[in-house]
């Protein structure tokens, strides 16, 4: 793809700030790693060999007894009786003395007719944000060798859970800011545009939806539709969207008497092409500057609500949800400096490199 | 068959205060009368010029004619189509391509995020057109080179962006071009250079203008035809030589008076007396009543009519 020479000085103002261009690397790392976190943590190993043959289970779905087990529900490969299954090709003493066999394995001193020596690779995290643990000791547990950030209540894997929540308010934050900046721009730029009556009218009509008392809604739609993601995507765009209207209706506001949009009209261009072609460009830097703390509001705002309890599923991995934990757990420190780091640095990242992304579009810099 | 005929032509605009302020300050209704009953004729492959002061609406009448306001009353017909009331998309959109603008700002005129290749092609890319070469070929006959295509505007001086302008202006091969005081925002050097350019464009490509300016002598060497605005309204109508050698309405008199002189020291005579009066509030009359030597009792009651006067028009009672 060839850049045009603006957005190319664009690029280097951006690079030329360290600070927002090693955020983005650093932020851009974090995330694509977060998006491979079923293969960094997870109760499923990546690859499994049984006697012989190449398995996936992180992709499909294999009974207990595709190993030799008992069960048709989806193996258990954490537990003892199905590590030694496929350690050890399906052998049947595997029922009675698992661990024994396993270390019968290692050692290279078993023997049995069927024995076809196998093996799994596993995650780094061998824990998926949802797994119970059993654990030694009361849940919260501390961090320790096994848990490396510790458990929480439920004796899940807190690294797990922050990995997964993480990437799954990032990936919640993109989807609602995308559709609410489309809907805002787009909002935003026919009122500015038109101005008159259609103004007047929509100005009233945000003003009453800019009243409504957003977190009323969402309790009452979870109380009668039931709660999922979709849903509150949907009611966070619902929520989300005038938060770009009036800046990019002052924007379009004060271009839609610029001599060149004058001029376009003159031409014959269509109105459509005049917003979008002509004023939009050079409402984007006020844009812009307007982004970075609406996609920070959004991961603020989906946490908030998982605190108060009417945000995601209660199953779903949840950064606001832990905090919860946190706030429960004062004697449990490291869930609360866990979403303490993670919000921070999630944070900062973002800022930094909006700020970045700002300074690259702003005219006045871009010549210098 | 006239190229832009404009017939009893009005526009007034609402400058009232919000309903509110006008309801608690029992204030009336204001409104702006910036054209009022302006009729003329331009013939094709002529160079009509609107004079005025500032307020006096020659910028309303241009905006009008390219259809970026509609008229109050009145009309403007390009080729006989009625571009606010014509219903035929087909001959509409004909009628659209016919005609462009240039406008005064060459600054503020052309979009700083586009380059110039794009600016030059939109009147035809917005039509669906492809403009493969357009631009290269209209900044050479606008003598610029074609290698400028892919600069931005801000690359350009005043004259070379004005050159743009009129480029674009071309692009969509229009028979009229309405030119809102295309050389008031550049220097003197530079507005001879973009007067010449447009009068052989004018003569090469047979294109009827539409010059609008405030300025005397740039309109005396440019146009065929001249029509003198005041306050909205049309005093006086004439050839260049009709009208600087025997000015017949005391305001053109007024104006031809205050022009600079080449062979004068300093200044000799008065300055015109008095200021444009308020076109909210206009005189009773002749507007130019209240400023007029001549003014007489009739001046103030009647409103004076376009008549005929030694091959020109005139509004006035007393022009002889």
């Amino acid at each position: 793809m060839m850049l045009s020479p603006l957005n190319q000085r664009r690029w280097r103002n951006f690079r030329n700030n360290s600070r927002a261009y090693w955020s983005l690397v650093i932020f851009t790392f974090l995330f694509v790693l977060s998006l491979f976190a079923e293969f960094i943590a997870n109760d499923k190993p990546i690859l499994v060999n049984y006697r012989g043959e190449y398995r996936m289970p992180i992709f499909s779905f294999y009974p207990e007894t595709a190993f030799g087990g008992d069960f048709r529900t989806e193996a258990i490969y954490r537990d003892d009786e199905v590590k030694c299954l496929i350690r050890s090709g399906g052998v049947i003493d595997c029922f009675d003395d698992p661990v024994g066999i396993i270390e019968q394995i290692n050692a290279g001193t078993f023997d049995d007719p069927d024995f076809m020596k196998g093996w799994m690779i596993w995650p780094i995290i061998p824990f998926s944000y949802d797994t119970p643990n059993t654990l030694d000791r009361p849940a919260p547990s501390p961090p320790d060798a096994t848990h490396w950030l510790g458990t929480d209540e439920g004796t899940r894997d807190v690294l797990a859970r922050t990995i997964y929540g993480f990437r799954l308010s990032i990936l919640f934050t993109i989807v609602v800011v995308s559709f609410a900046s489309v809907i805002g721009i787009i909002a935003g730029a026919v009122q500015g545009f038109f101005g008159g009556w259609l103004d007047l009218i929509f100005q009233r009509v945000l003003e009453i939806w800019g009243a409504t008392p957003s977190l009323y809604v969402i309790i009452i739609m979870f109380a009668i539709f039931g709660r999922s993601i979709g849903m509150l995507v949907f009611l966070m765009v619902l929520f989300g969207w005038p938060a770009l209207v009036g800046l990019v209706r002052a924007e379009f506001l004060r271009a839609r008497n610029f001599e060149y949009v004058r001029a376009a009209q003159a031409l014959g261009v269509s109105n459509w092409t005049i917003m979008f072609r002509h004023m939009l460009p050079n409402a984007m830097v006020a844009t812009l500057t307007m982004l970075p703390f609406i996609i920070t509001g959004t991961i603020g705002g989906l946490a908030t609500l998982d605190f108060l309890g009417y945000g995601l599923p209660a199953s779903a991995p949840s950064l606001g949800e832990m905090t919860l934990q946190a706030k429960r757990n004062l004697q449990a420190p490291w869930l609360a400096f866990t979403n303490f780091f993670t919000f921070a640095i999630m944070l900062s990242l973002l800022v930094f490199i909006f700020e970045g992304v700002r300074d690259a579009f702003d005219p006045r810099k871009t010549f210098q | 068959m006239a190229m832009i005929e404009v017939t009893h032509l009005t526009r007034i605009f609402d400058v009232s205060k919000p309903w509110l302020n006008r309801v608690l300050e029992r204030l009336p209704k204001a409104l702006l009368t910036a054209v009022s009953d302006v009729s003329f004729k331009v013939e094709e492959r002529t160079v009509y010029a609107l004079v005025g002061e500032s307020g006096s609406g020659k910028s309303t009448i241009g905006k009008m004619a390219v259809g970026l306001l509609s008229p109050s009353e009145g009309s403007v017909t390009i080729n006989g189509i009625d571009l606010t009331r014509e219903t035929d998309a087909a001959k509409m959109d004909k009628a659209r391509s016919d005609i462009q603008m240039i406008f005064q700002d060459p600054y503020a005129s052309l979009n700083p995020r586009w380059k110039v290749r794009d600016i030059i092609n939109e009147p035809v890319t917005a039509r669906g057109g492809s403009g493969v070469g357009l631009a290269e070929k209209l900044l050479e006959q606008v003598g610029l080179s074609a290698l400028d295509a892919d600069k931005f505007p801000h690359e350009f001086s005043g004259g070379q962006r004005q050159r743009i302008c009129i480029a674009r202006a071309l692009a969509s091969e229009p028979k009229l071009i309405v030119c809102d005081e295309p050389t008031s925002a550049l220097d003197v050097s530079v507005q001879a250079q973009v007067l010449n350019l447009m009068t052989n464009l004018q003569e090469d490509l047979g294109l009827t203008y539409l010059f609008i300016s405030h300025d005397l002598t740039v309109v005396q060497h440019i146009s065929d035809k001249i029509g003198v605005l005041y306050l909205g309204r049309l005093v006086e109508e004439g050839t260049p030589d009709q009208l600087f050698d025997d000015p017949k309405h005391p305001y053109t008199q007024m104006l031809l008076a205050a022009a600079p002189k080449m062979d004068g020291f300093g200044r000799e005579i008065d300055p015109p007396q008095g200021e444009i009066p308020d076109p909210i509030n206009p005189p009773t009359g002749c507007a130019f009543h209240p400023r007029c030597p001549l003014a007489t009792r009739q001046c103030s009651a009647e409103r004076p009519v376009m008549r005929e006067l030694r091959g020109a028009r005139v509004a006035c009672h007393e022009a002889t």
